[in-house]
């Protein structure tokens, strides 16, 4: 894991004295509402319905067993005992009292956390795969560059006060994306030329919200040395000529669209010339460096694991979990293992600070004091050996985070809704529990297979309804809450944008209208479709019939 | 007379900001003038050594690239602080068209921006007239290192580690 420097340090110490500044002329009266607005949004400060809200930064996903702790210390200290993981591997705290902030970012950066950036119209946090580094068939880590592109994009003088925010994802891994690229408004794919050489294929103008849209590859191989200035390019075109006259249409997804692709490329292609061989550009020794942090833990020589399999073999909830909640792992004997937030009657992605200090003392005795927070709000052990596993399951099942539902049906992805989020148009977790209730059994989850349900509270779209293979998003009906259903959305390598199903329907219905759907698909399928393989295959015509169909 | 932050220094100001409608004739003293007036009246102009020209948000500073040796100022003005293109627009005119007088950041400049404008080739501050001046200058060193390349330092970070 990246390590902070004397360098690292002192900036996210001065950014702690800077907003401590700024936080005090705003209660002296000497900054008013809209100027602090602006300041608090660039480290993560938000005024939500209810109460602040601050949103820190996981870069890229990675949180080691301290940070663990002191975000539970915090959350008991000036919060209600809990924090949110969101869909882009950040938490948050819903209830702090914006005085306490200072303090709580000065105790942040004590652990080399921090809140810049992680909201406004600025670059946000990288993202990338939860299974960075231990997965078998990925080009090469990807953390490493993750890295480069938040040491650049930290502070980033010309780039604080873009159009509109702005998100980049990176992806390694040729078979799968579980870090959804082709959804940012930069997707980088990890891919290696003909000469073995690293470089990204460069993909702009993804994005969900109002107008979902797949990203447009303007670069089919930039060579990792090109990386910054590259990104540098895209952003200054997008800083001078996207649209600041109407939030909706200000990402960069709408200027790629407006330019076309081929346009848009050009103009970046212009721009890079002049700075693609400056002192900007990166250096091997540089890339070396930083990738130096992410070696590999000390590995054990594994060659047999005889009581994992003794252990599997004799207790079938074990093995259930094991074939559903672990990863293959790209050394022997070890184990990726998946604890999931998702239990029912526990909001998506909110875990309990004794909850968090379990996990911390789970990495630190099974995964080298290491976890990562996945985009579909779960948290990853990466490095469990094998004959560890039973421990570690039992553990994690008083706890809730053993429940065997990675990537089934009530494995859902939920943003915060209306019950904490200002710009909701109705709530979303009230949902998600129903969901969960009506499908609690196990076993037919299991029968049903991976399906992706996703729920936002509204068009912007944080719970990324659009690339759920069912997408449930809240919308206003003359001030009562509705519910429209879109089906066939993809977030991975074949990303697909999902369609809207019909008119939307009472909070009530909801877990009645999932079942119809489900059942269309188990009447429909053959023996290896997936519900988005049926979906695709069958069309919505007998979706849309089954759920809109007159009652008898 | 209003002041100025140029150079790290508070300082008297005394150019005249023109107002972007303006039609006639210029007053004798130092002027900073908009684009379009000094687009139709550039050879009038260009002999004075003491017109500047300002830049609005939506105007690129490419269209003056030809005018630069001449101008002892460019203005670019920030009809609101979260319109942030004339960060990039000073950044181009010190790095692509190399030019070397002042740069001014007009409008709405206000303390917490002026690191960043600073790092893009700014050189001069008109500070809001609602605002402590004197205050606004400790903006300029909230921080003592960047990651990045910026006009105050060309060299990354990790070039210099
Ligand atoms: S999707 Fe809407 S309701 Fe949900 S968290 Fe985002 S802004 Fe709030």
């Amino acid at each position: 894991m990246y390590k902070y420097d004397d360098y690292d340090r002192n900036l996210v110490l001065e950014r702690v004295k800077q907003f401590r500044g700024q936080t005090d002329r705003f209660f002296s009266g000497e900054l008013a509402e809209d100027e602090y607005l602006a300041l608090r949004l660039q480290n993560g400060l938000y005024v939500q319905r209810l109460a602040p809200m601050l949103r820190v930064a996981i870069p890229y996903g990675m949180l080691s067993s301290v940070q663990l702790r002191r975000l539970a210390d915090l959350s008991r200290t000036y919060d209600k005992g809990y924090v949110h993981f969101t869909t882009r591997q950040n938490v948050q705290f819903n209830w702090p009292e914006i005085k306490d902030v200072p303090d709580m970012l000065q105790s942040l950066s004590e652990v080399e956390m921090h809140a810049i950036q992680t909201s406004g119209n600025c670059i946000r946090n990288t993202t990338t795969d939860q299974f960075a580094g231990v997965i078998n068939d990925e080009i090469i880590d990807p953390r490493p560059y993750c890295e480069l592109i938040r040491q650049w994009s930290t502070f980033h003088p010309e780039f604080a006060y873009l159009p509109r925010k702005f998100k980049i994802a990176v992806n390694a891994c040729p078979t799968e994306d579980r870090a959804a690229i082709k959804v940012h408004d930069i997707g980088l794919e990890i891919i290696k030329n003909e000469q073995g050489e690293t470089g990204f294929r460069v993909f702009v103008g993804g994005g969900l919200g109002r107008t979902p849209l797949l990203g447009s590859a303007i670069n089919e191989f930039l060579a990792e040395q090109d990386l910054l200035t590259y990104l540098e390019a895209v952003i200054r075109v997008y800083n001078q000529h996207g649209r600041r006259d109407n939030k909706y249409k200000a990402r960069i997804k709408i200027l790629v669209k407006a330019l076309t692709p081929e346009v848009f490329a050009q103009k970046v292609e212009d721009e890079w010339q002049h700075i693609k061989e400056s002192p900007a550009k990166l250096t091997n020794e540089e890339i070396d460096r930083v990738k130096g942090f992410f070696d590999a833990p000390d590995y054990k020589t594994i060659s047999s694991t005889p009581s994992f399999e003794e252990q599997k073999a004799s207790n079938k909830a074990f093995a259930n979990w094991v074939n559903r909640n672990t990863n293959h792992h790209k050394v022997q004997g070890y184990s990726i293992v998946t604890l999931t937030l998702k239990k029912t009657g526990v909001p998506p992605g909110d875990v309990s600070d004794d909850k968090l200090e379990l996990i911390a003392d789970l990495a630190d005795q099974y995964s080298f004091g290491e976890v990562r927070v996945a985009h579909d709000q779960n948290i990853v052990l990466a490095n469990v050996k094998q004959d560890d596993l039973f421990d570690v399951w039992k553990k994690a099942q008083p706890a809730g985070f053993a429940t065997p539902n990675l990537n089934m049906l009530t494995d859902i992805i939920c943003c915060p809704g209306g019950d904490f989020c200002a710009l909701a148009n109705a709530k979303s977790i009230p949902i998600a529990e129903q969901i969960q209730t009506r499908f609690d059994n196990l076993d037919y989850l299991y029968d049903l297979g991976e399906i992706e349900l996703n729920i936002s509270g509204c068009m912007n779209a944080c719970g990324h309804h659009h690339i759920g293979n069912i997408g449930i998003l809240g919308v206003d009906k003359k001030g009562l809450e509705f519910y429209q259903v879109s089906l066939g959305g993809c977030s991975g390598k074949d990303a697909s944008v999902g369609k809207i199903l019909g008119p939307s329907f009472a909070r009530e219905q909801m877990a009645d209208i999932i079942e119809k759907i489900i059942n269309v698909y188990v009447e429909n399928r053959t023996d290896e479709e997936l519900f988005l393989d049926t979906y695709r295959r069958i069309g919505m015509t007998p979706f849309k019939e089954r759920v809109y169909a007159k009652a008898h | 007379m209003p002041k100025l932050i140029k150079d790290h220094q508070i300082i008297e100001d005394n150019w005249l900001i023109i107002d972007a409608d303006f039609e006639g004739d210029l007053p004798e003293q130092n002027a900073i003038v908009p684009l379009n007036y000094w687009t139709q009246n550039r050879e009038s102009l260009a002999s004075r050594k003491n017109v500047g020209v300002w830049l609005d948000s939506h105007e690129e500073p490419a269209p003056l690239s030809a005018d630069l040796k001449s101008l002892p100022v460019v203005a670019i003005n920030f009809p609101k602080f979260a319109d942030g293109r004339g960060y990039s627009y000073a950044r181009l005119l010190r790095e692509r068209f190399n030019y070397d007088g002042e740069i001014r950041a007009i409008g709405d400049v206000l303390q917490d921006q002026l690191f960043y404008m600073k790092r893009c080739g700014f050189n001069a501050f008109s500070i809001r007239a609602d605002r402590d001046i004197e205050q606004a200058l400790n903006g300029l060193s909230d921080f003592s290192n960047s990651y990045q390349a910026g006009c105050d330092n060309p060299i990354p970070q990790f070039r210099r580690r």
